[in-house]
């Protein structure tokens, strides 16, 4: 219980600390929403300097810090400048998509790299774990970018998948199961892109940790009281590299958030990706304050699922956790 | 192969890309902002050695684009005038390496003009505009890489040497840095510093930006060997014999750091390459008329762009055999400073 509480605070630090450090970086900026307001000659400099005032941007940081802070406490996350409204209802609505969007992608390339990983290690050496290793080498040194866009065109060339959206025009006129497909369809492509983005990394590592379990006395023995193969990989081996896979989960969180902020917009996925750009294009502050704290939220929220996970695969961590 | 051989081969690899991008004057039959209205969106010229006669030519030769009747933006080959590819030409005056004034291409013909990876909207010349832009783009990471280096350095340096509350500070926000995705710090950098700037100063902001996102890792490392190394016997010595903090930094430790910057700056740099092309593609960094790698993919982000002109695609892959190998540089390198067999450990294994 004590892991948890620790593990928790961290992950509390953590999102305060970032807090703190955007709040700083905004208070360097030059200049703000109401600066482009100010050169529009429609709008009166009283209006923009009573807007200024009504928003707080007049008061010092520390201050603006704290009322900001209060707001969080209270479910909000400032006001946006740019749409007129509180913040945390735009960004709930793209981050559910941004949600849906990479734990789709996050599964998949889990349950593609595991087999395939341990399939590989299985043949350390052989064949066709040298054409995997190559196949993998090369995946890893094609940017997220190049990736996205590549498919991007493939897709418009071929007219496989729809380049765009969250569903077609119709979408309210299907009924369930076609809503169901259509949504499926539309998602395709941006998980493909993060898919094939992430893979190499994780096969390559499931790979590598898998072969070294392979190495251990343990299972030699195992193989020699003759347990079945497929027993020996998944429920030994495996079990034994998970440690560093389940760390690895974590951090895998935060390089897909990363890959999505791309894909979404190239890809014109609705979901928080397009909304900050839109918003550091505007300075549209707490948007962009917001947006990344809520990433930082999926990836501590990720991170917290990791250490969870990891509690309840390995034993050393169990005991070292009740001993303290 | 041996490690040597290795990591001298990758360093030649890389030395003839950048040295390509670095000549870019001489490589590009044209100058990268030379319009030609007539000619927009050209698709990627055919070399020939067989004409339509059946005739075999010693010289490639291509035929001229000409606009089809009725039609804006699709070209035919006009068979009838086959224009011979020539070697070391003389064309667009240009500065070599940015000092030796020079007319001199590797390649151009005389009587039309000669596009072997199509135009753009303004019918400038891809290929060109992609190895000008590579000046940027490689700009931008190597000095992007040079200031988070510099900055990973001396936080580390100053977080392993004055232990305590200092180094619990530093590595705490260390820490930040290094748990937020670099894409969006990339963002937020970005978000707060100013949008309508000239170009110039835009490329330095894109430098600053990418520079300060990733000193966390290099500054943990770093710190990790000055643990170690400010312990060792002969900096014990030296502070003995009464050598002040700098100079102990400066002579005795800051040496020992090498390897581990090497290392980070062969993986730092094609990320930093990328992390400039993502800027300006999303329109956050370099702008027009300058050319990067980033902000000629711009134009993909049109509908009509995608569908119709894919030729418009290809500097993104101009990045890939940079990647490749900065990669199996910072693989030899790593093998080369740690004993084991790296290969064993990641399963990474370039060759």
């Amino acid at each position: 219980m004590r892991y948890f509480l620790r593990r928790t605070l961290h992950a509390v630090f953590l999102l305060f600390g970032v807090s703190l450090l955007t709040f700083l970086f905004s208070a360097l900026t030059p200049g703000n929403y109401f600066d482009e307001m100010r050169l529009n000659p429609q709008i009166s400099p009283e209006t923009v300097s009573a807007l200024r005032i009504q928003y707080q941007l007049d008061r010092p940081l520390p201050v603006r810090y704290a009322h900001w802070l209060n707001a969080v406490a209270h479910g909000e996350l400032g006001f946006s400048f740019a749409y007129n409204s509180p913040v945390a209802p735009l960004l709930w609505v793209r981050a559910r998509n941004t949600l849906a969007l990479t734990v789709t992608a996050m599964l998949l390339a889990w349950l593609i790299a595991l087999p395939l990983g341990v399939w590989s290690a299985a043949r350390f050496g052989r064949a066709p774990d040298r054409v995997l290793s190559f196949t993998t080498a090369t995946l890893l040194v094609v940017p997220d970018l190049v990736l996205a866009l590549g498919l991007l065109i493939l897709a418009v060339r071929t007219g496989w998948f729809p380049t765009g959206g969250l569903v077609s025009v119709n979408f309210d006129e299907l009924s369930a199961p076609q809503k169901l497909r259509d949504l499926g369809f539309h998602l395709a492509l941006p998980v493909i892109a993060l898919v094939v983005a992430t893979l190499p990394m994780l096969v390559r590592h499931v790979r590598a940790s898998v072969a070294e379990a392979l190495d251990a006395p343990f299972l030699r023995a195992a193989l020699g009281h003759g347990i079945p193969r497929s027993k020996l990989l998944y429920g030994y081996a495996l079990r034994a590299a998970a440690n560093p896979l389940i760390s690895l989960f974590g951090f895998s969180a935060g390089t897909l958030l990363s890959g999505s902020l791309l894909v979404e917009v190239v890809m014109s996925w609705p979901g928080l990706g397009p909304l900050l750009l839109e918003s550091i294009l505007a300075r549209d502050l707490y948007v962009v304050i917001g947006g990344v704290l809520l990433s930082m939220l999926f990836l501590v929220g990720g991170n917290l699922f990791a250490d969870i996970l990891l509690y309840w695969a390995d034993p050393r961590i169990r005991t070292a956790a009740s001993a303290k | 192969m041996t490690q040597r051989r290795k990591l001298t081969n990758w360093l030649i690899v890389l030395v003839a890309l950048h040295g390509i991008i670095a000549a870019a004057g001489f490589f590009a039959p044209y100058d990268p902002v030379e319009q030609d209205r007539g000619r927009p969106y050209l698709p990627p010229m055919h070399l020939h050695m067989v004409d339509g006669q059946g005739h075999l030519h010693v010289r490639p030769f291509f035929y001229p684009l000409r606009l089809r009747e009725g039609s804006f933006d699709q070209y035919e080959e006009d068979t009838a005038g086959a224009v011979p590819l020539r070697l070391f030409t003389r064309g667009a005056a240009y500065r070599l390496l940015g000092l030796i004034p020079s007319r001199l291409h590797l390649f151009g013909a005389v009587g039309a003009r000669i596009h072997l990876l199509g135009t753009d909207a303004y019918g400038r010349d891809q290929l060109s505009r992609i190895l000008y832009g590579g000046q940027v783009s490689l700009l931008a990471g190597l000095l992007g890489a040079t200031v988070t280096l510099l900055l990973g350095a001396l936080i580390g340096m100053a977080a392993g040497y004055y232990s305590g509350w200092r180094d619990e500070l530093l590595m705490r926000v260390a820490e930040l840095f290094l748990a937020l995705p670099w894409l969006y710090l990339l963002f937020a950098l970005r978000a707060f510093l100013p949008l309508a700037v000239s170009p110039l100063e835009a490329f330095l902001l894109v430098v600053v930006v990418i520079g300060m996102v990733g000193w966390a890792r290099p500054a943990r490392l770093v710190r990790g060997v000055v643990l170690s190394v400010k312990e060792r016997d002969f900096v014990r010595a030296a502070r003995g014999f009464g050598a002040s903090d700098f100079y102990l930094l400066r002579h005795h430790i800051f040496p020992e750091t090498a390897s581990v910057l090497l290392t980070q700056a062969a993986i730092l740099v094609p990320q930093f390459i990328l992390a400039e092309m993502t800027l300006s593609f999303l329109g956050l960094g370099v702008p027009e008329p300058m050319s990067s790698w980033g902000n000629l993919l711009a134009t993909l982000q049109q509908y009509s762009v995608l569908v119709s002109y894919w030729w418009m695609y290809l500097p993104a892959l101009a990045i890939v055999p940079f990647f490749l190998g900065y990669l199996g540089l910072a693989s030899a390198l790593q093998q080369r400073t740690t004993p084991y067999k790296l290969e064993e450990k990641t399963g990474w294994n370039p060759s």
